[in-house]
């Protein structure tokens, strides 16, 4: 089986970035999009400590756990349920919890165990299989394989970041807001020119041009000659700062239009010291990312929208000697929207006993973190379970419906 | 037919330069290899071995720092083990700044190419730590001194080189029935990773004749290939699976686990006609099409067989083959080899970029090469970069490379050559009337740079 995987890799990674072979280019018709709700995936890098983002304070075992990280209402995190509660750092979200449009999976996991290395676990979330190579790309474009009607924009990779779980055989979109070309009129006019005889870079170039048209028209700024280089230099290395609320506005405004799903990432959880203030300020993105995605998406689109954040593994239960986390196991998905019935934490309660912990350490999954995953596409895009449970998460057994949407 | 040297070294070296003479005739490209390596003198890089030993002072600091955890201590263990992260960096963008100007300023440009594509085909990377940073030494040590030798050789320093062996999980691999996974039971036990990646990748290719029993045999076999701390390759026998293991139909060991073992089946594979094959169809398609001509590929093939899968012979038969000399540029530079002939033809200074501090090499240099698809040492998996143009010429890739040509040359250099005047020096006999009529009406001499070096004629070889 594996005789094709290189083959089928090199002809996906062509057809991944066929956006400028796409009938976008040219003023037709779209055909009306294959479904109308909205998905974002949010990649969260790093591995995001869930016993500190949705702390449950009123597990006994949980207080002894943490010192310098000691959670719970008395310490400024808000009560969610009586025993759940949340950390500060998402507390710009507590109103979409009272409407019931936020809500949290605990103790799951992707089925990678021991290992715990960043570089590995993150290529089986997105591959999306119980093993690495078990399938070709990742499970999102699996499942636009799975659908009709699936077109150049139908799914969107946003920022710079790789996103394997998009990588495959159908076609999807990429760009990077701020990535755009700002060019004076007349370089324009000779880029052009120099690439008219040479299709590929033509039609690469007219995506590009194309695609830049619409970021300025979301506010990057308009530019040009030596401002304009300047701004292009500065935007050769990865800017920091506030480019989450960038990748998440540019999100909204594709979902607005043709496209129906989009991935991005949010990196920074990898909070082996200081944690108190590192994933406050992690957090802190996330927050403002899925507000800025509710306010570009605007009420209306919003209302049929599933956002789920999900990270690579937890970190320990026990809080290390420099005020962090090391890399562990269980961890926690993050769902808002309007389309999710949320303001509930949801997820099988494992305990933080050590003999209820893995491997003594860490906290214990108790679900699967591809089984939530595949009830929303099954919710979102009407896939079919059988479909869901072989080609896109294979070998998943998707249990019981959570009925995560409304 | 007359040798047409501006096409010698736009495809098959490191572009034109306005200083240097592209070769005259194929057998001085042949020749050059031959001779001591010049560029590699003038800008050294660390052998490997000395590059690795960083990691015993890197893994003491860490270990240092954990010790001290909750500990008055921690905030200078923390700093000392930042500083030395940092240091290490700062080196690593440096040894860049080296690699490219080597592309700048050789005479052998063919030898910098195949160090290129050596060390993509035999592709090994860093997961964790300092081995993060090991990808420059790797090719200086594993590849560098073999791409005019036997491809055997090189094989089995990549195979035994602690990047490969930590890449592709070898290192923990240990046999089933081996003393070490009798003693403890925590042991992994087999890794396939690197042994179906030798198969698959570095040796008889995806559609070679192997089956998965081959895969696990060799793998049985591979078991013992390990590292030792920070000094280096270690075979450990009481990793390796006792007993003979089959591959390809052929026995090795049986008796005491050895070393040679490995390499005999290493040598083997080196010199199996699939081998020949899979090597040739590769060779062919970096240096002339995504879609070779089957005569070639048969040409490569053939003298690859006769010589034992000697390197020297089979360039030789690539650039005594009409098909490697296809008029008209055709395959599209990989990003670092776009910025490395774009810094060539704009005859970068040595102290440009030896005098640059590590950030801004990183800066102009290295980072742009992300947004360009190429997260330089860092490729999506052991299968290293791909060859199709159409990966590399999307969207967000091809406004990359127009970002940094507009903007990054001016950042390099004193002062910007006049367009005109530029669009003969980096393209020669291939500059055609679009690249001379874009240079005249530019606004600005960066335009008219930038511009230039975003032309299909330049990013085409």
């Amino acid at each position: 089986m594996h005789l094709t995987r290189r083959s089928l890799l090199a002809r996906s990674a062509a057809l991944g970035c066929s956006l400028a072979a796409s009938p976008l280019l040219t003023p037709v018709t779209f055909a009306a999009a294959p479904w109308d709700t909205r998905l974002v995936v949010i990649i969260l890098r790093g591995g995001m400590d869930a016993l500190d983002a949705v702390q449950p304070y009123g597990d006994p075992d949980y207080a002894g756990l943490r010192q310098s990280l000691a959670g719970g209402p008395g310490t400024g995190a808000a009560d969610l349920d009586g025993f759940y509660a949340l950390h500060p750092g998402l507390a710009p979200l507590l109103p979409l919890w009272r409407a019931g449009q936020l809500g949290f999976v605990q103790a799951v996991s992707t089925p990678y165990r021991d290992r715990r290395s960043h570089f590995d676990g993150q290529d089986l979330l997105e591959a999306g299989t119980a093993a690495p190579g078990q399938a070709e790309g990742g499970w999102l474009n699996r499942l636009l394989q799975l659908v009709p009607g699936v077109e150049a924009r139908t799914a969107f990779a946003v920022g710079q970041d790789r996103m394997l779980l998009l990588e495959g055989a159908a076609p999807v979109a990429q760009w990077a807001p701020g990535a755009g070309l700002a060019m004076s009129p007349q370089a324009e006019r000779l880029a052009g020119l120099l690439m008219e005889d040479d299709p590929l870079f033509h039609a690469a170039l007219n995506g590009a041009l194309e695609l830049t048209r619409q970021d300025l028209s979301l506010g990057a700024g308009d530019s040009s000659g030596d401002e304009g280089e300047d701004m292009m230099m500065s935007m050769m290395t990865a800017p920091k700062g506030k480019v989450h609320q960038e990748v998440a506005a540019y999100a909204a405004q594709q979902l607005r239009g043709d496209t129906r799903i989009a991935a991005f990432s949010i990196n920074g959880w990898d909070t082996h010291s200081r944690q108190a203030g590192a994933l406050k300020n992690a957090l802190g993105r996330l927050s403002e990312t899925i507000l800025a995605l509710q306010n570009g998406l605007g009420p209306e689109a919003w209302g049929k929208t599933a956002v789920a954040a999900v990270t690579e593994f937890g970190r320990t239960a026990r809080e290390n000697g420099t005020g962090g986390t090391d890399h562990g196991t269980g961890g926690a998905m993050l769902l808002a929207g309007g389309a999710i019935r949320g303001g509930r934490v949801l997820g099988r309660w494992p305990g933080l006993a050590e003999a209820d912990l893995y491997d003594r350490r860490d906290l214990m999954p108790t679900g699967d973190v591809r089984s939530p995953l595949a009830w929303l596409l099954h919710g979102l895009t009407g896939a079919g379970r059988s479909g869901l449970e072989t080609a896109v998460f294979p070998g998943l057994e998707m249990g019981g419906d959570p009925g995560l949407l409304l | 037919m007359r040798f047409d040297g501006d096409l010698a070294e736009i495809r098959f070296g490191a572009g034109l330069s306005p200083r240097l003479p592209p070769p005259a005739s194929a057998e001085e490209m042949l020749a050059r290899l031959k001779r001591p390596d010049r560029a590699a003198q003038a800008f050294p890089l660390p052998d490997f071995d000395a590059a690795f030993q960083d990691t015993r002072e890197f893994r003491r600091l860490r270990r240092a720092r954990y010790k001290a955890r909750g500990q008055a201590g921690y905030e200078a263990a923390d700093d000392a083990f930042r500083a030395y992260r940092r240091a290490r960096n700062r080196e690593h963008r440096r040894w860049h700044g080296q690699r490219l100007l080597r592309h700048i300023h050789t005479s052998d440009g063919l030898r910098e190419r195949l160090v290129l594509f050596w060390a993509d085909h035999l592709s090994a990377q860093g997961k964790t730590g300092l081995y993060r940073v090991l990808a420059a030494p790797y090719a200086e040590t594993v590849i560098r001194p073999h791409v005019a030798g036997r491809f055997e050789d090189m094989l089995i320093a990549a195979v035994t080189s602690p990047l490969m062996l930590h890449y592709l999980d070898q290192e923990r691999s240990a046999g089933p029935g081996s003393r070490a996974a009798q003693r403890r039971k925590r042991i992994s036990g087999l890794n396939e990773n690197l042994a179906r990646e030798v198969l698959e990748l570095h040796t008889l290719g995806a559609d070679g004749p192997y089956s998965q029993t081959d895969v696990r045999q060799l793998a049985e076999l591979f078991t013992g290939l390990s590292v030792q701390g920070s000094d280096g390759f270690l075979f450990r026998p009481g990793m390796a699976e006792p007993g003979p293991e089959m591959v390809l139909g052929r026995t090795y060991g049986g008796g005491r686990p050895e070393l040679e073992q490995v390499l005999a089946a290493l040598r083997d594979l080196a010199r199996h006609p699939a081998t020949a094959r899979h090597i040739a169809w590769k060779l062919a398609v970096h240096f002339t099409s995504d879609t070779p001509e089957r005569a070639l590929v048969d040409h490569l093939a053939a003298r690859y067989l006769e010589t034992g899968g000697a390197l020297l012979p089979v360039y030789e038969a690539l650039l005594e083959h009409p098909a490697a000399w296809a008029p008209g540029l055709g395959n599209v530079k990989p990003p670092f080899d776009f910025l490395a002939s774009a810094c060539r033809a704009l005859a970068v200074p040595e102290a440009g970029i030896a005098g640059l501090k590590p950030g801004q090499i990183y800066r102009l240099l290295l980072a742009p090469l992300t947004p360009m698809g190429q997260r330089w040492e860092f490729p999506n998996g052991p299968d290293g970069w791909a060859e199709e143009d159409r990966a590399w010429i999307t969207p967000q890739a091809l406004a990359a490379r127009l970002r940094w040509a507009l903007a990054a040359p001016r950042q390099l250099l004193q002062a910007l050559p006049d367009p005109r005047e530029f669009a003969e020096a980096a393209l020669g006999g291939y500059a055609n009337e679009r690249v001379r009529f874009a240079a005249r009406a530019a606004e600005t001499r960066s335009e008219g740079i930038g511009l230039i070096l975003s032309s299909p004629a330049f990013q085409r070889r």
